[in-house]
């Protein structure tokens, strides 16, 4: 000791940080990343929660470029997609889901007007891919492959690309501008595209065209049909040729005055809107079922019912006398089924689609060795989406699934990267999943109430008498309002929370996105830092030494 | 078509309460949520597991600190505060600190104060603080005397309703029905009784000087602003922090905050300031709640929920309170539409 000191004082005044309280603890904080729901949910593999948290601070174009990595389509995606991210969202429990739909939506269009172009390497592996097939799923695993460095062609059946996307959803809904951009820029990254070429050996394509893999996803077409007795019938029309026919036919369907759509699911809907917007008088949609067990989605039944279209719930037709429909009423038992009541009605009308669902046309697969149909006319793959020939994968409504553009977009990312994975000669890893971010896992006294914003919609003179966008537009300031509405399940989002509650200083900030540590030193495991996480993105574990 | 501008847009929507907002200015932002906070107590002090007083101190000083630029003195009155940071001969202070006897802080500060005068040093500010035992208690006398005079110095209360470091004995903030060492749970009226105690705040206000205020460790943003306001204004301050204890009130060390936050959003600790005697604000009750959580929370009035019988008298008397709190501060907007 060198100075002097104080009378009475024996030593020096020290520091405490020589006391290193760390040894108290018994529990032991850790960061982690949970699955936020949403991320969960999505059927094309999105990181909804990582591409949100950029465009909560305004940044569109980097939350588009995540975006981007996992789905081609965003502008498309944000008007068509069932959203079941949106079902899954933890914010349902405060007030109402974040509309992820809304803020996608807003995402894509600000690509398409600034012309953002996704990043690829623009080299390539020498590797040559076969894409059969220009609907949702084999333009996403076009998209992917070319981003993954092969060189990718696509072949495509019909006069235009986009599949269902265009010959199944409806303009208003999806008006085609956007289609027609969003498959353009796809086109732009060198994926080359032939259209009218329809594909029957797929031998061929391996052994004399020397494709080194090809993926299927001719999707599923062919109307299913019904045998209805009938003295004279009418016109019978099936919604799948009458919604094409918008689309590529010389002129509108002629569908009469009054039309019967047979059939509850989307498509069904999507006729008798489109019927509406024709012209006709009377569109009456006729399912066998009752509202709870359509498979259309219900803001589709509540849209068509806004634009006029009268659905009988729990009815069958029994006989058809040209324009008049004998129907029988039905009544759902115990077990979800409909059955027969004995009693009848007469409905008239001058056309009937059906809409009773879709086969898939594979006849030009019947001579591919190793490749198997399944019962109900679907491919079998594995969980690599390869079929039993060695090369050939498949993906999107061919294939066992549920039929959304979102699945189908999901299938060939995943079918792309197993495609990869086998020109390469090795198997594709998926990366472990987290575990799910819980509603019990949040803190949500920290997240202020705020209700979602309304897209705003078109007056409903418009929706039937014209095939305008029924769903408007978020613009800029609800869009970001909209995006900071995420709880930010169960990933850090640097709120410092953990930082400032901590009595013992025992977390070191380490800067704009870089996060947080621990100071095991002097951390004495108290978890405030767990319990005082907005979002659920640390873990008490015990210690266990 | 849908008002499309009918939605404001708040800059810190997501996890607007938390401590840090990176959507927010480093301006706007909390001094905890700072690379560059003090940290006036540092790592490696002795307080318990989920210590309430260590994060309150480290709260409101390091927000005393940006305030005054780092000039700033800390008078020290006995108490867990002084004697969990300063086992000698080491120290967990980053300012100038000083302690002296239980009872005379706020004394001891007045004539700091006084010396930094004589020596022209108007940058240099002074806190006081202590527990409630050495502020309601022990050094009210002196605390009182400095009211009265009006000297320059902020005097903060660490208020964990009991004497802390010497066993958790009663103390004048002890609330009624707490079990502590002294007023155990038996008998006919069981824990602390009914009807005795102060409140602080309100003396101080009685002392009609320039800035009184409540807080909690439960609201940061609001503690921060109430001691960074203090720092601006000369004279007698006083700032009474709630600061749940864990070993005292028996509550788990990782819910010191949450259990802050319902003493809060019950009604039994109300946040308000008052300029020079008069009420001037009151933090409103965000999403109200029952006492009842809020003792079920503690191990000291879990007495009232015994397995043989619950005391409902006593819960409903804490209620009262609490009412008599809502009511009398006015913690909660009145609907005027139904």
């Amino acid at each position: 000791m060198s100075k002097q000191l104080p009378f009475a004082i024996t030593l020096d005044p020290g520091t405490s940080l020589a006391n290193h309280t760390g040894s108290w603890r018994t529990l032991k904080p850790v960061y982690l990343d949970r699955l936020p729901p949403c991320n969960n949910a999505c059927p094309a593999g999105e990181n909804i929660q990582g591409w949100l948290y950029h465009a909560e601070e305004g940044d569109y174009k980097k939350a588009w470029h995540l975006l981007m990595d996992d789905n081609p389509m965003p502008a498309v995606m944000g008007r068509v997609c069932y959203h079941p991210c949106e079902g899954a969202c933890n914010r349902a429990a405060m007030d109402e889901p974040v509309a992820i739909h809304s803020v996608e939506r807003f995402l894509g269009d600000q690509a398409l007007k600034n012309g953002w172009m996704p990043y690829f390497d623009k080299g390539s592996t020498g590797k040559r891919v076969l894409v059969v097939g220009a609907g949702p799923s084999g333009l996403s695993a076009a998209y992917h492959l070319r981003r993954l460095g092969h060189d990718v062609t696509i072949r495509e059946a019909g006069p235009m690309a986009g599949g269902m996307m265009r010959f199944g959803i409806p303009k208003y809904r999806l008006p085609r501008d956007v289609l027609d951009k969003e498959i353009q820029r796809i086109v732009d990254m060198g994926v080359e595209m032939q259209l009218n070429c329809k594909v029957d050996n797929i031998p061929a394509a391996f052994e004399s065209e020397g494709f080194n893999a090809v993926f299927i996803a001719v999707g599923a077409h062919l109307a299913k049909r019904i045998d209805i007795p009938a003295h004279a019938a009418g016109k019978i029309l099936d919604a799948a040729s009458v919604l094409r026919d918008m689309e590529a036919g010389a002129e509108p369907p002629k569908l009469g005055r009054r039309v019967i759509i047979y059939g509850g699911g989307n498509t069904a809907m999507d006729a008798a809107r489109t019927a509406k917007r024709l012209g006709v008088d009377e569109a009456m949609i006729v399912y066998r079922r009752s509202r709870n067990e359509m498979p259309a989605h219900d803001f589709e039944a509540t849209e068509a019912e806004e634009e006029g279209v009268l659905i009988h719930w729990l009815r069958t037709i029994k006989q058809i006398d040209e324009t008049t429909f004998t129907v029988e009423k039905m009544e759902i038992d115990a077990g979800g089924r409909p059955q027969p009541t004995g009693e009848f009605e007469t409905l008239e009308a001058d056309t009937l689609i059906l809409a009773l669902g879709q086969d898939v046309d594979t006849s030009f697969l019947e001579k591919v060795p190793g490749v198997v149909i399944a019962k109900d006319g679907v491919v079998d793959v594995d969980a690599r989406m390869m079929t039993g020939y060695p090369g050939l994968f498949a993906g999107g409504d061919m294939v066992p699934s549920e039929r959304t553009v979102t699945v189908a977009v999901g299938h060939g990312k995943k079918a792309a990267r197993n495609i990869d994975g086998w020109l390469k000669g090795e198997a594709y890893e998926k990366s472990e999943k987290h575990q799910l971010a819980a509603f019990e896992n949040l803190n949500t006294w920290y997240y202020d109430d705020a209700p979602a914003s309304v897209q705003p919609g078109l007056d409903i003179i418009r929706r039937q008498t014209s095939f305008d966008e029924v769903i408007g537009d978020l613009v800029e300031d609800n869009a970001l309002f909209e995006a900071r509405r995420c709880l930010s399940c169960g990933n850090c989002f640097e709120c410092d929370n953990c930082y400032g509650v901590c009595p013992d200083n025992a977390v070191k900030k380490l800067g704009p996105g870089k996060r947080f540590e621990f100071i095991y030193d002097f951390c004495k495991g108290c978890g405030l830092c767990a319990t005082e996480c907005p979002c659920g993105a640390i873990e008490m574990v015990a210690e266990t030494t | 078509m849908t008002d499309q501008t009918s939605q404001p847009v708040k800059f810190y929507q997501t996890g607007t309460h938390t401590v840090g907002n990176r959507l927010l200015d480093d301006a706007k932002r909390t001094v905890q949520s700072s690379m560059d906070r003090s940290n006036a107590i540092t790592s490696g002090h002795r307080a318990c597991q989920g210590c309430g007083e260590a994060l309150g101190a480290r709260y409101a000083l390091d927000a005393a600190m940006r305030a005054t630029e780092g000039q700033l003195v800390a008078v020290n009155a006995t108490g867990c505060l002084e004697v969990f940071t300063t086992p000698y001969p080491e120290t967990s202070w980053q300012l100038p600190w000083l302690h002296s006897l239980f009872g005379n802080a706020p004394a001891v500060a007045t004539g700091v104060a006084a010396a930094l005068r004589v020596k022209g040093r108007k940058d240099v500010k002074v806190v006081a603080q202590g527990g409630d035992g050495g502020t309601t208690d022990i050094g009210f006398g002196c605390l009182s005397g400095m009211f009265e005079r009006n000297d320059d110095v902020l005097y903060i209360c660490y208020d964990n309703e009991a004497y802390m470091n010497t066993g958790v004995q009663r103390s004048s903030a002890t609330p009624p029905a707490a079990r502590t060492a002294t007023t155990q749970a038996i008998g006919d009226a069981p824990g602390n009784v009914f009807g005795t105690g102060k409140n602080l705040p309100l003396i101080a206000m009685a002392h009609n000087i320039p800035y009184v205020a409540t807080a909690s460790v439960a609201d940061l943003h609001d503690l921060e602003a109430k001691v960074t306001k203090a720092m601006a204004i000369s004279g007698s301050r006083y700032i009474h922090i709630m600061v749940p204890c864990p070993l005292g009130w028996g509550s788990a060390s990782d819910a010191t905050i949450s259990v802050a936050r319902l003493a809060v959003e019950s009604g039994l600790f109300p946040l308000f300031e008052a300029e020079n005697g008069t009420l001037t604000k009151v933090n409103k009750i965000r999403r109200l709640v029952q006492v009842e959580g809020y003792l079920k929370m503690q191990k000291r009035f879990a007495h009232l929920f015994a397995k043989d019988g619950k005391d409902q008298d006593s819960i409903d008397a804490i209620q009262a309170m609490a009412n008599h709190n809502i009511e009398r501060f006015g913690l909660i907007d009145v609907d005027t539409t139904s």
